[in-house]
């Protein structure tokens, strides 16, 4: 299953029989094995048509002076719209880091975010210049499963905030890009801010947790395109159409109802997704799609003409196929009911090729949910057994945190479990 | 010791109109931004008239707006902070910064300070000796011009925390109160923070009076602190008081 030979007997079919054989074979040989209507049309779908620009006139640093307000009900960085540029920062706490260690340094980090996130430098910044370019900088605070354990506040852990379990079919997880106690969501539309907050917050952290591991991620650059526009990986997958949008879906999939101190807060799943792009580069473009039952141009469902339409589950292509395969992605991520959906926010990710030129990229898959075992982990099971795209992909780090909620002016992030 | 002499506590100050919270472009989302589109001021502190004794309970944070604390006290102070003694060469040194303002129509100057953990405070400036920027009392204290601001930073003006005996560590809160000209005394906390800069020599003399054999060096790092000639042991340094 590691060399994504595996197949799930359960989800067995001649198309996914011809698929998965097309992976590794030339890819000329899946256009005719696949060849079903759908996969047809979909080559002759024409491509989206550009976004308009704007005609307004806009300050040259409209895109730099732009904040996102740090004090709220829930913390930043999760509704917001992702920004182009984000890092992860995992800590662990230092031996002896009790409660009361943990209130000081979420209190400094407090402190610096009301600054950092208004574009003000934090106390003792030595570049201060480089903290006035603020570009919708949010940075979130999660507490891993193990923070609970160190600071004795076990029994505060939140209802449904689980470690994930072991997806045997598809982990590959590596320890360097696993775990950890507390993680730094650093997000904006500019990198160097985005560099500039993680060395201003990494100083700040330092006395009390040692760095566990660093993950760096993108999208498109803001302004590059149309406000909104869902982002593509770098499988070139439209990726993130189902996202919660108006406030009632983000109190339904992402804000915990509580009880207690998690009000207002939420889960967020770190995973690390090695893609491999030679193997995919294989597959000739309709394959791509029916693999994850969207178009590449737009991200429309196969059934459908544009990206929002509503997949039709249960339509048949000529062959009498399915349109939407079973074991596509959009099928699996959905489940067959009402399955509880995710806020996803995945950045990608593309370090140093190996020498022989193969890529070595992924995503940063990040995802928040009011409630792990009862949203992703079912959702995560059914695309580890089924999910074709598994072929191409391998998680290799893993990590869950408890987001607690926002804090308003004179209190701090996670006061309700500390005080 | 200090805590009993003021008769002023803090408060923290929240600013409605901070402006750097102002620019919010459009991009928040609905969620967040349904909280107050502001942001808080600087960790202003403004003295008050309440008693000393509520110094401790208001780092909690009421949050009265600055317009009103700054209407209330002729001098108030924003991003204060401390330097953390943890890793640096001498420990018992520290220096507390921050922005004080000054409300009133008449000049006033920081004539002596305390704080709540070492009994020793001073207030320094920096100056240029035998080549050299070192630290040193200011003579005559630190002034703050009418209706302007001061300002006490790494490498300028400061609050000196001296002899100190156990580690301040980062996120420990430091109050400070501060010795006005006019009489009263303001007082403010300070956190924290880990910091490389700061290490200057220090010039143990009086500005323009020094003795040279009290001087010795704060800390290492300073490549002005390392080329001076001010390497004196810490005892000498420390025995002036």
């Amino acid at each position: 299953m590691a060399d994504g030979s595996g197949e799930s007997p359960r989800l067995y079919s001649r198309r996914r029989l011809l698929l998965s054989s097309a992976a590794a074979a030339a890819g000329g040989a899946a256009t005719v094995a696949i060849g079903g209507g759908v996969a047809l049309a979909d080559s002759r779908t024409p491509p989206a048509p550009p976004p308009v620009a704007s005609s307004e006139s806009v300050p040259a640093d409209a895109i730099g002076s732009a904040t996102v307000p740090f004090h709220g009900v829930h913390q930043a960085g999760i509704s917001t719209p992702a920004q182009a540029h984000a890092t992860f920062c995992a800590f662990d706490l230092r031996d002896g880091v009790d409660a009361v260690g943990l209130t000081k340094l979420l209190k400094i980090l407090t402190d610096d975010l009301e600054r950092i996130s208004a574009g003000r430098p934090a106390l003792g910044d030595t570049a201060p210049e480089l903290a006035t370019t603020p570009a919708r900088l949010t940075v979130t605070i999660g507490f891993g499963p193990t923070l609970f354990d160190k600071v004795g506040l076990a029994a505060a852990r939140p209802a449904g905030f689980v470690e994930l379990p072991a997806f045997a079919e598809i982990d590959q997880l590596e320890t360097r890009y696993s775990g950890g106690d507390l993680i730094l969501q650093i997000a904006a539309d500019d990198p160097l801010t985005v560099a500039h907050a993680q060395r201003i917050l990494l100083k700040d952290t330092r006395a009390f947790a040692a760095t566990r591991w660093v993950q760096r991620g993108f999208l498109r650059a803001r302004g590059s395109g149309a406000e909104g526009t869902t982002p593509r990986n770098l499988m070139g997958q439209v990726d993130g159409t189902v996202n919660p949008r108006t406030d009632t879906e983000f109190d339904a999939q992402v804000w915990s109802a509580g009880p207690g101190w998690f009000a207002g807060g939420s889960m967020m799943v770190l995973r690390r997704i090695r893609m491999d792009m030679n193997k995919w580069d294989a597959l000739d473009r309709s394959a791509m799609e029916t693999t994850i039952g969207r178009r590449l141009s737009n991200g429309a469902p196969l059934t459908g003409v544009n990206e929002h339409d509503e997949p039709d589950l249960k339509a048949t292509d000529a062959t009498g196929l399915l349109a939407i395969a079973d074991f596509a992605h959009l099928r699996l991520a959905r489940g067959d009911g009402p399955a509880p959906q995710i806020l996803r926010r995945a950045y990608n990710y593309d370090d140093s090729p190996a020498a022989d030129g193969d890529s070595d990229l992924g995503l940063v898959f990040c995802s928040f949910q009011a409630d792990i075992e009862r949203q992703f982990i079912p959702m995560q099971q059914r695309l580890a057994a089924g999910d074709l795209l598994n072929e191409w992909t391998t998680p290799i780090g893993s990590a869950v945190f408890a987001v607690p909620p926002g804090c308003q002016p004179g209190g701090f992030i996670g006061e309700g479990l500390l005080t | 010791m200090s805590i009993r002499t003021v008769r002023h506590s803090m408060r923290w100050a929240t600013s409605a109109a901070c402006a750097g919270a102002l620019l919010l472009a459009g991009c928040g989302n609905a969620v967040e931004g349904a909280s107050s589109a502001g942001s808080t001021a600087p960790s202003s502190v403004a003295a008050t008239s309440a008693s000393s004794s509520a110094a401790s309970s208001s780092a909690a944070a009421s949050s009265s707006p600055a317009s009103a604390a700054a209407a209330a006290e002729p001098v108030t102070i924003a991003d204060s902070w401390v330097k953390s003694t943890v890793g640096t060469q001498d420990p018992t040194m520290t220096a507390a910064f921050g922005v004080l303002t000054n409300h009133t129509d008449q000049d006033l100057t920081i004539v002596s300070a305390t704080n709540d953990v070492t009994d020793r405070t001073e207030l320094h400036e920096m100056a240029m000796v035998d080549g050299a920027m070192v630290m040193r009392p200011i003579a005559g204290g630190i002034p703050i011009p009418a209706n302007g601001s001061t300002t006490l930073e790494p490498g300028g003006l400061h609050v000196m925390i001296m002899d100190a005996t156990t580690p301040i560590t980062p996120g420990d809160d430091v109050h400070v109160t501060l010795t006005l000209s006019d009489g009263s005394t303001m007082l403010f906390h300070a956190t924290a923070k880990e910091f490389a800069g700061a290490n200057e020599s220090y010039d143990g003399g009086t500005s323009g009076a020094m003795d040279m054999s009290t001087t010795g060096a704060m800390d290492m790092g300073s490549s002005a602190a390392e080329s001076s000639h001010q390497h004196s042991d810490s005892e000498a340094t420390h025995s002036d008081g």
